[in-house]
């Protein structure tokens, strides 16, 4: 099988600006900070990480959403981080987004037919009014009477499911989903990921999911990316990296994810991190997640950047020394949390 | 076994009802009751809009006087809290029962820096000049695991994270020593590894001050790892309330049982279809004329739909349903 998505080496860099008059260049946050991904067509791959590690922005900037600053994003052989004008607005029929806040991202003042349809209009999509719309919403469960309907009518569950059918209005092949259930109601966000997955089998569609939420992302992903700092910390096959992670970031993220089981809560090992996540715009040195990881060797960890590497098939992971944790040769130690100031 | 303990906190048939005159009344919270024993760590568990915000405001008498009513009985100390006037609850808010909020950007004041924000419970509750006051928040934030807490006094909020900020709160709630601490929502702003770092204190400090903890929450994997107690609501009224191992064990309640088999898991098998709870929250039928999640529900009877079911005593739990789901464990023993 052939990459649909792939990114070589890709950044995002927003510019600090300092001064009226001059308005120099004072920095820059490194929201995304070479990136290397590979997507199959029909696959789905998750994108987990914390808030400010960049998931959101890469997500974007796949869709030229957010401005590239290097590399490339080829997206059926055709690098999107160099197209612009009419080339790009073509490109885009193929990839759409769905976003997280359904209530922020669809007009409030629109119908539910303006809204599904506006992206054929953009696009200059003949279609027949009355049947897309309905087929449309069909193809999301909900009734074709919801068409004459505006957003503030329908509850969170429905409203993402408008959201989801804008999304796959202009037939794409690829979707960005970006936080698709975190504003949902806990009994809501079932129904929201089984139709994300009965659409990808009926559509055929490659989906990139991001979250923070591990289980949600491993429910619904063929792979997992973890991202910490701006950069891909372990990629591996969504039941390997849940069997074995490799990174003690992986490690620690998934033991921190509260299990509804209370035998299980009781009984499993925590690895529980220190200090809080680091300025994107000042990230440490060498390794990124050197300030806070338990397994931190001096000399290598503070001044050499791991590279991501194969470790086992399809496992990639951003450690030095990943094999070392896994033998037990090396173990974990106390981290004195370093001082992190909020923006 | 030693018998239990006098009630710290007693929650009878409160009932907050929302409305102006001439509008339909919204009853935002009804029929509930429970108990909190002192040490107890109970939960209480729902979705948005079941009410579980509405009650523990309503404790703290938080609520706003106009449009809203109130009945039933919030007994502290043999006192209805509800009925208690206004300086006498100032004087037990803070000092015996204390509250940690959801959003720690918003309850804190952005203009009062850190170290007065603490003292202030303190030289408010109890007799201690400005010097004494500092130095008690400054170990305060120690305690609570702020990093160079002299220096943070002197801070204001939006120098602080999210998970530094909901460290100060908590702080905050235990300066005077609360035998009662109410947290809504505490960890839902945070990301997960600062949501494992604030529970862990949590935990922590309510072992260590043996103080009671009400835990408002919609994540069930939050309530299994710390209460001993757990009540699920559904619009505004209690519908199962147990142990935590019972609960998450055999859960009987149809809404509770749907929504443990809804959570994607990080333990359970991945190819594992998701059985959603089908429909959402705000269809409901009034509770006076039956279950108000009788609409969404796999196990309705007839009944459902026509009388509203009672909360009643079903041998372990607190149940409001007229067809549970089965309790395996009672089955076999009727088989045997």
């Amino acid at each position: 099988m052939s990459a649909l998505v792939s990114v070589e080496g890709l950044k995002v860099h927003f510019p600090i600006r300092s001064g009226i008059v001059l308005n120099r260049k004072v920095g820059a946050v490194k929201a995304v900070d070479g990136v290397d991904l590979e997507i199959e067509e029909g696959r789905t791959l998750g994108l987990v990480g914390e808030s400010g590690c960049g998931k959101s922005t890469l997500g974007r900037a796949l869709l030229r959403l957010s401005p590239v600053t290097e590399g490339k994003v080829i997206f059926d052989g055709v690098d999107v981080a160099g197209l612009r004008g009419e080339e790009l607005r073509r490109i885009r029929q193929d990839m759409q987004m769905v976003f997280q806040d359904p209530l922020a991202s669809l007009n409030p003042r629109q119908s539910v037919e303006t809204i599904l349809t506006e992206p054929l209009r953009a696009h200059g999509i003949a279609y027949d009014r009355r049947n897309r719309v309905r087929e449309l919403l069909d193809q999301v469960g909900m009734p074709p009477s919801a068409a004459q309907k505006y957003p503030h009518e329908f509850s969170g569950g429905q409203r993402q499911r408008i959201g989801i059918a804008r999304a796959i209005a202009l037939e794409p092949r690829f979707v960005i989903a970006d936080e698709p259930v975190s504003a949902l109601d806990v009994s809501i966000q079932a129904q929201v990921l089984n139709l994300l997955e009965e659409l990808q089998q009926k559509l055929g569609l490659t989906y990139l999911v991001i979250a923070h939420d591990l289980a949600v992302v491993r429910h619904v992903s063929d792979e997992v990316a973890v991202m910490y700092l701006g950069g891909i910390v372990e990629q591996a096959p969504s039941d390997d990296l849940y069997s074995q992670p490799f990174h003690p970031y992986t490690k620690a993220l998934m033991s921190a994810v509260p299990v509804p089981d209370p035998r299980i809560e009781a009984t499993r090992e925590r690895i529980l991190l220190q200090g809080d996540l680091p300025s994107p715009a000042n990230p440490p040195a060498g390794c990124r997640f050197h300030t806070r990881c338990p397994f931190r060797q001096e000399a290598r960890c503070d001044t050499e950047r791991p590279e991501l590497r194969l470790i086992g098939p399809g496992h990639r992971v951003a450690c030095h020394y990943a094999e070392d944790i896994a033998a037990g040769r090396i173990t974990a130690h106390e981290v004195t949390p370093e001082e992190v100031f909020a923006g | 076994m030693p018998t239990p303990a006098a009630p710290l906190l007693t929650v009878r048939d409160l009932a907050v009802t929302f409305g102006v005159r001439g509008q339909r009344a919204v009853h935002a919270v009804d029929e509930v009751s429970f108990e909190i024993r002192p040490g107890q760590h109970v939960g209480l568990v729902g979705e948005s809009g079941s009410g579980k915000s509405v009650t523990s405001l309503a404790i703290m008498g938080l609520l706003p006087k106009r449009g809203v009513r109130t009945s039933g009985e919030v007994l502290w100390g043999g006192r209805n809290l509800l009925t208690a006037d206004p300086d006498e609850l100032s004087r037990l808010r803070g000092r015996e029962i204390a509250m940690v909020f959801q959003d720690p950007m918003t309850s804190l004041n952005p203009v009062v820096p850190i170290g007065v924000q603490v003292s202030e419970v303190i030289r408010r509750h109890e007799k201690a000049d400005r010097r004494e006051a500092q130095d008690r928040a400054e170990a305060l934030l120690r305690q609570v695991g702020i990093p160079d807490p002299g220096r943070r006094l002197r801070e204001y909020p939006h120098q602080l994270s999210g998970g530094m900020r909901q460290r100060v709160l908590i702080a905050i709630a235990i300066a005077c020593g609360p035998k009662l601490l109410i947290a809504d929502e505490p960890t839902t702003a945070l990301d997960v590894t600062i949501q494992a770092q604030v529970l862990e204190v949590l935990k922590e400090l309510v072992a260590d001050t043996n103080a009671a903890l009400l835990l408002i929450t919609h994540d069930l994997g939050v309530v299994a790892g710390i209460c001993d107690e757990v009540n699920v609501m559904y619009s505004g009224r209690i519908v199962e309330s147990t142990t935590r191992n019972r609960l998450f064990a055999t859960p009987r309640h149809p809404y509770t049982g749907g929504l443990l088999e809804s959570i994607p898991r990080l333990d359970s098998p991945r190819g594992a279809p998701l059985r959603p709870i089908p429909g959402s929250p705000n269809q409901t039928i009034p509770w006076t004329e039956g279950c108000a999640f009788a609409p969404r529900c796999g196990n309705r009877i007839d009944e459902c739909t026509s009388s509203p079911p009672p909360l009643k005593y079903e041998g372990d739990r607190d149940l409001r349903c007229y067809n549970p789901l089965s309790d395996p464990a009672r089955a076999e023993a009727v088989q045997a």
